[in-house]
């Protein structure tokens, strides 16, 4: 078994597990911190970024001031921002059976691997993990092709230009195989090759083994997998949560008793608790707004978006802030809305009852209707009519490098009276400003990250007990930042196997048993005989089918009928005919009452020997030499056949035969 | 005892003998044991029995095998208990044989109701009460009895096992007071020696003996439990005698590994050594000494701070003492790696190494050790006995570092930081303790250096997102005492520069805490800014810097939270900025342009609409000590303003806001009239005082209060209307000036308010009239009245037994309605 690691982003895994005879990919995350390099694509022209100074090299060398442009102190790229696809050479992708998506965050590469490497399998996934999963490539894609940049960078991926090039842009890894975005027609013939389950449908792969999605708690349909055999369990834990936020609970008992227990996807930010974030966020967006100012909170069009509208919901009355417009200002800002209200089976216990009152799951459908918050599909149209100031704006790309959120960072940054608000954990907020340097406006960074925190998986790990358990490298030693932090890792005996980006692993164990079926009719006819009190053996006689990874014992071929000589041969006469067997031993040979019976029978000046695996009886005057075993007694004399049967005789007076 | 209680007696007895009556209610049966208690102390318990035949009746009913509850026949030995601890009492009972027949081996100690706790725990308890005289000494030891308590020591009941232990305790104390046979009483003169101890107290010693030797821990447990409570509770010579006999046993106890029951051991030292044994035998010292470094950390701690709070014992003990106090927190020094220039916490405090990795290897233990040792150093640090020197500067190191560990900014080098880190990291439990003793500390002086450190991580626990509530309470109050303790020279208001400092960025805290979703926190907020204001309020530099800040606009605004108890406090916050000339006119958002209201306005609008009584007792609170300081919402318009705030808290549901309100018009009062204290008015004062009285409609209030449905209203007003009485002196001058004036009005309507009927206004009242009613009304007799109990009627015994046998009657009724 074994595990190729193709991402080296914990939260956005892409790993591929060989286990038996099938190849299966465990998530496809796209990283795209990648685009942190590249300049902010502005929706309206931004006379600031268009008017940024070409960088030159220290000896004036000015070659590259096309692609790269300086912003208070960093180099951008100029250029249409690039993502960082998972390894792709370190295994045949067309190879690969199916693909199996634990949360629509994880599914973001989706069209660069089914698209492009030749693959022919099935990817596996729950449906709202592929309807939100969608909004967000749409999304992304959305933001990238509505401001099309004639330019694309590539000279400055040279790698003897890259060493020349200042930090980050320097120590960026795998520059050459940065993508641009896919384009839909991508993303559309990519989802239509996902197949829909639901938790705890067990999926048949070839026969060979079972894969099961359960329910993981952090995102609407996100789902750890069991990937398992009759004798075989793997567990793959992606993105969970133990908090009660809007998904169903974290399924932890079914992943109890796995060999191997594969953990990716913990929070990104382990200090920071998400309840504290979430207050943090509500008191500095009303101290913003109070004082005339606007608040700007970056986000992704659906997950954590949910809490945080729920919480402002309960929050805004009470702080006295329900004049105050929210605007939610995505190309799918409607859809996410409403998707999140229709997913009923898939929400926390709270929200299932509330459908059958009927009430919405979500309290913004009350927002909605109140007026209190509006969406839009971009800034344009609508939006700049009913604009109203002081005012708070969700929207996206948590990267600041496209979308609208661009557009409000050139409008509000000026400002100290406005603030942006960070909530999204998956990119660095300073490197997220640096293009916008240098800014009056207020940076608060809450990211609520709710997945499992180290605490919770050193409790999980301890409740379902795994056999062993495989995790990114950076989950097995305290972060850089912090290294005396010993709690900030994962603690498990034995201690965790960790991976890295372009690593492949053996996993730590063999596999040892195989299940076979034995047909009814070949079933009836074994008689068993009991040897030892509660065990019975039975010789059985038959023939291993075997297909589609399955096994069963199927009674032999009757022996040939006699044949009239016309008739013609039938296939399975080429079957040989099972010859007779000789009945089987079982038993153990006390050795004193041996040589007592060989004494019996007249043999003499016997000698015993212990050996390591059982004894020697030493005939000496016949030159004879028995050697008894465990499993095998071995009868040494030279050509003297007829002695050799006699002793075989008196050997087998002490074995039962069956 | 009363005539009708007697008469009711025997319908009683009979009801509690019959077992197709059970009894509801089990407080009955205490009530009426207390009543017969409080009788048998006042008078002879056998005259009552005498008097009252159906007792001692009841006591042989139940001797008798039938279906009795476990309540009633605990009931009944409780009872004979009670009575036979008279002397001749117990004669009297004895000559029936039922003494023996409730306490000996053919009453329930044979039967199947020994099987309920609660007969066993009436045995004991009955037997615990007869033992008062030589006699009942003689009765347990030839019962059989003394037997029974020592296996009841065991009893699976944790009840009946104390009270066995108890009992022991006091039957030793009994035996050992009493004359023993043939020897005088083994008080005398000087230490009595072990063998002339009377037969029962040896034989009670000796059964302490086999328990200290025993290889049961639960039987040593109860060894030690007995003799806690006996050196905690006698105070005969004696107790000198039975340690110097039992103290060899309990310092073998110290040879075991593990120490057997060591926090009962611990008990029974410090019980020791509060007793009058240290005087005589100074071994104690020695052999607690030997305790404190036997005994694990967590063991040892409560015997240390123990040592340390008694008045007098040996400064080496003490030091020894102190050192195993100090040695957890000595450990997360060193496990910090401190810097070097704060001394050690152990230098010079005890001399035996110390091993870093003394901290217990688990989370919980790690944990209860680190809270119990602050919680212990936090009692001590007040008391005069406290170790001196007190080493200040470490143990605020030992504060800081352990808030820093928990907080996780502590950055260890060592392994054991690492995992002291690890245990703390996020543990609210300690950080509250941290924080509570890091406030007691703000007591003392500290390095500079310190002092920033401290007011650092307080400041990061106030800033943290990750900070609980109950943390962030806790941080906002020792943050008040460090900025209380800094100021310079003590006792002045002003400001150090550094604090100064510190407040900037508290105010931008606060700010922040005062939008927290989370209304504990708001409230915890809003109730330090209050303190803040009240001791700064006047400072220029805190002036500044608050009005600065959005704090008190936001103040204002919180006087609309959804949570009361927030309103509450920005009710409090508000009054105080205001006295202060601090609160900013609200603005919100909301209502950017809209009227502006003054303080005053604001406050009267939540004592009038506000739905909850938080807020409007905190109302009349601000509003009372508002007109007490002349606040200047009072001083323009004093009359306009009382007259309006007791309009709104007459009217009043909640009662405390009616006391308030009484209480506002007693300060109102006083300044019309003068303060408390003897001597009346000047008349024209008082007829100028009166007419203002009148015109506020304080009359109409603090008549119709004395009628008031809650006591505390009554007599809140009764108060207020004889100082006014006393004010007005018996002089007349009022009266002098015309005619009589007509009560008549006033009079009916207090009647029909006394009926009940408070709708009825009092109209129009002149000072003359209520002068007149206020001399015409008994209001000392309804002082008195009001200063009982409301339930005094209802606690007569003669009420319990009416209501137990009413019950019993009612179940009656329910029988007949069944067939």
């Amino acid at each position: 078994m074994k595990l190729y690691c193709l991402s080296g982003h914990p939260t956005l895994p892409c790993n591929v597990l060989k286990f038996k005879s099938t190849t299966i990919m465990l998530d496809c995350g796209l990283d795209m911190t990648s685009t942190l390099n590249f300049l902010p694509l502005p929706l309206v022209q931004s006379p600031r970024l268009s008017n940024l100074p070409g960088w030159s090299l220290k000896d004036g060398n000015a070659f590259l001031d096309k692609e790269l442009k300086e912003c208070s102190g960093h180099v951008f790229v100029d250029s249409v921002p690039e993502f960082c696809l998972p390894e792709t050479e370190l295994i045949d992708l067309s190879t690969v059976d199916v693909i199996l998506i634990s949360n629509y965050h994880c599914m973001m590469a989706l069209p660069y691997i089914t698209e492009h490497t030749g693959f022919t399998g099935t990817v596996y996934a729950t449906e709202p993990t592929v309807q939100i999963g969608r909004l967000l490539m749409e999304e992304l894609v959305n933001f990238i092709e509505r401001v099309p940049k004639a330019q694309s960078a590539s000279l400055w991926k040279n790698k003897d230009i890259q060493r020349l090039l200042p930090s980050p842009l320097k120590d960026a890894v795998e520059v050459s195989t940065w993508r641009r975005c896919y384009t839909m027609q991508e993303v559309n013939s990519a989802l239509s090759k996902i197949q829909l389950v639901g938790y705890s449908q067990k999926i048949e792969l070839f026969g060979a083994v079972q894969v099961t999605p359960l329910s993981s708690g952090y995102a609407l349909g996100s789902s750890n997998w069991i990937i398992q055999s009759h004798y075989e369990k793997v567990s793959y834990v992606s993105g969970s949560s133990l908090l009660t936020t809007h998904p169903q609970p974290m399924d932890q008992a079914s992943l109890k008793n796995s060999d191997v227990l594969i953990l990716t996807g913990l929070t990104q930010i382990p200090t920071a608790n998400p309840d504290g974030m979430v207050g943090e966020f509500c008191s500095n967006l009303a101290l913003t707004v109070r004082n005339g100012g606007n608040v700007l909170v970056p986000c992704y069009p659906s997950g954590v978006i949910y809490d945080l509208l729920e919480c402002l919901y309960q929050y805004i009355d009470s702080a006295g802030l329900s004049s105050i417009p929210f605007y939610f200002i995505s190309p799918v800002a409607n859809s996410s809305l409403e998707f999140s209200q229709i997913f009923a089976e898939w929400l926390c216990h709270n929200k299932q009852t509330k459908v059958y009152l009927p009430e919405p799951p979500f309290p913004h459908a009350e927002l909605i209707q109140t007026n209190k918050l509006k969406h839009y599909p971009s800034i344009h149209g609508d939006f700049s009519n009913d604009f109203r100031q002081p005012c708070v704006v969700f929207t996206g790309h948590p990267s600041l490098r496209f979308g609208d959120v661009v557009h409000f960072m050139e409008l509000w940054g000026k400002s100290s009276l406005n603030t942006v608000i960070f909530t999204e954990p998956d990119f660095s907020y300073l490197e997220a400003l640096a293009p916008y340097q240098p800014l009056a406006m207020k940076c608060i960074y809450c990211p609520i990250d709710t997945r499992l925190n180290f605490i919770q998986v050193s409790k999980l790990l301890k409740e379902v007990q795994p056999l062993h358990v495989v995790c990114p490298e950076q989950y097995t030693q305290p972060p850089p930042a912090q290294s005396h932090r010993m709690d900030l890792m994962v603690d498990c005996q034995p201690p965790a196997m960790s991976y890295r980006r372009a690593e492949v692993l053996a996993l730590p164990f063999k596999r040892r048993y195989e299940k076979i079926e034995i047909m009814p009719e070949l079933a009836d006819s074994l008689v068993p005989m009991e040897i030892k009190p509660g065990i019975s053996l039975a010789t059985v006689s038959a023939v291993l089918h075997t297909k589609d990874n399955k096994h069963v014992l199927q009674p032999p071929p009757r022996p040939a009928q006699p044949t009239g000589g016309k008739k013609r041969k039938r296939a399975s006469d080429d079957i040989p005919d099972c010859k007779v067997l000789k009945p089987l031993l079982s038993g153990s040979i006390p050795v004193d009452q041996f040589v007592q019976t060989l004494e019996k029978h007249g043999f003499s000046d016997i000698k015993v020997e212990d050996t390591a695996k059982g004894h020697i009886v030493l005939l000496q005057e016949a030159e004879t030499l028995i050697q008894i075993e465990e499993d095998s007694t071995h009868i040494i004399c030279d050509d003297d056949e007829v002695l050799r049967v006699r002793l075989r005789d008196l050997v087998l007076k002490f074995l039962q035969k069956f | 005892m009363d005539p009708e209680c007697a008469r009711l007696l025997p319908a009683l007895c009979a009801v509690l003998a019959d077992p197709r009556q059970p009894v509801a209610d089990d407080t009955c049966l205490e009530k009426l044991l207390d009543w017969f208690k409080a009788v048998t102390e006042a008078g002879s318990s056998l005259l009552l029995l005498q008097e009252n035949p159906c007792l001692v009746e009841l006591l042989f009913h139940v001797l008798k095998p039938q279906d009795l509850s476990s309540r009633i026949l605990s009931f009944a030995l409780r009872l004979a208990g009670t009575f036979a601890a008279q002397e001749n009492c117990f004669q009297y009972l004895q000559q029936g044989e039922l003494l023996p027949g409730l306490f000996g081996e053919q009453g329930p100690l044979g039967a199947a109701a020994w099987a309920a706790p609660t007969v066993r725990s009436g045995w004991i308890q009955g037997l615990r009460s007869l033992a008062q005289h030589p006699s009942a000494l003689l009765f347990l030891a030839d019962s059989g009895a003394v037997d029974t308590i020592f296996s009841l020591q065991g009893d699976p009941s944790l009840f009946v096992a104390s009270a066995a232990g108890q009992l022991l305790v006091h039957v030793l104390d009994l035996a050992m007071r009493s004359p023993a046979e043939g020897c005088g009483p083994a008080e005398g003169h000087g230490r009595p020696q072990a063998r002339d101890w009377p037969a029962c107290a040896r034989r009670i010693v000796c059964h302490l003996e086999d328990c200290l030797c025993s290889e049961a821990t639960p039987r040593v447990t109860q060894a030690l439990h007995v003799l806690t409570t006996a050196f905690g509770h006698c105070h005969g010579l004696w107790t000198q005698g039975l340690w110097v006999q039992l103290s060899p046993l309990v310092a073998r106890l110290l040879e075991k590994d593990p120490v057997p029951a060591p926090h009962a051991l611990v008990e029974l030292l410090l019980s020791v050594a509060r007793s009058s044994v240290p005087s005589s035998d100074p071994g104690l010292w020695e052999t607690a000494a030997q305790t404190l470094s036997c005994l694990s950390p967590m063991q040892a701690g409560p015997l240390a701070a123990g040592i340390l709070k008694l008045q007098d014992c040996p400064q080496t003990l003490r030091t020894h003492a102190f050192g195993v106090l100090l040695r957890p927190l000595a450990c997360v020094l060193e496990a910090a790696a401190q810097a070097p220039g704060i001394p050690g916490l152990l230098e010079g405090a005890a001399g035996d190494p110390m091993a870093v990795d003394m901290l217990p290897p688990s989370k919980s233990a790690c944990v209860g050790l680190l809270c119990s040792t602050l919680a212990h150093l936090e009692l001590l640090q007040p008391l005069p006995q406290r170790p001196s020197p007190w080493p200040q500067a470490p143990l605020l190191a030992a504060a800081v570092t352990i808030l820093r560990f928990c907080n996780g900014s502590a950055a260890p080098s060592s392994e054991v930081g690492g995992r002291l880190c690890a245990m703390l990291v996020g543990c609210v439990r300690v950080q509250r303790a941290a924080l509570d003793f890091l406030g007691v500390l703000s007591q003392g002086l500290g390095p500079r250096e310190l002092v920033t450190q401290v007011f650092a991580v307080l400041l990061e626990y106030l800033v943290s997102p990750d900070s609980s509530p109950t943390v962030l309470k806790k941080a906002f109050q020792a943050t008040l005492r460090w900025l209380l303790s800094s100021a310079v020279p003590p006792g002045c208001c002003d400001l150090e520069p550094r604090a100064q400092l510190v407040l900037g960025e508290l105010l931008a805290v606060l700010q922040k805490r005062l939008c927290s979703p989370c209304w504990e926190v708001r409230d915890s907020g809003l109730e330090f800014l209050t303190q803040m204001t009240r001791r700064w309020g006047g400072q220029a530099g805190f002036r500044q810097a608050l009005l600065a800040s959005e704090v008190p606009k936001l103040t204002s605004q919180l006087l609309q939270d959804p949570e009361s108890y927030v309103r509450a406090s920005a009710v409090a916050a508000a009054g105080q900025l205001s006295s202060r000339g601090l609160l900013a006119a609200p603005s919100s958002p909301e209502y950017p342009a809209g009227p502006q209201k003054t303080p005053l306005e604001e406050l009267l609008l939540v004592l009038t609409t506000d739905s909850e009584g938080f807020p409007r007792r905190a109302a009349m609170r601000v509003f009372t000590e508002w007109l007490r300081d002349g606040h200047v919402a009072t001083a323009e318009d004093r009359e306009r303003f009382v007259a309006r705030v007791l309009q709104a808290a007459s009217g009043d549901l909640d009662w405390e806001v009616r006391v308030q309100g009484l209480e506002l018009a007693l300060v109102f009062l006083q300044q019309l009239l003068g303060a408390r204290g003897p001597g009346e008015a000047p008349p024209g004062a008082l007829a100028q005082a009166l007419r203002a009285l009148c015109r506020v409609q304080l009359f109409e209030f603090a008549f119709r209060s004395l009628f008031d449905c809650d006591r505390p209203v009554a007599q809140k007003s009764c108060d207020l209307l004889l100082f006014l009485r006393a004010k007005a002196a018996p002089s007349g001058s009022l009266q002098e000036a015309g005619d009589s004036p007509d009560v008549a009005p006033v009079e009916a309507a207090l009647r029909r308010w006394r009926a009940g009927e408070q709708g009825q206004p009092l109209g129009e009242l002149a000072p003359e009239a209520v002068l007149a009613v206020l001399r015409s009304m008994d209001l000392e007799a309804l002082r008195d009245t009001l200063a009982e109990s409301s339930d005094h009627v209802e606690r007569s015994p003669q009420s319990l037994l009416q209501d137990m046998l009413a019950t019993v009657g009612v179940l009656g009724d329910n029988e007949a309605d069944c067939y």
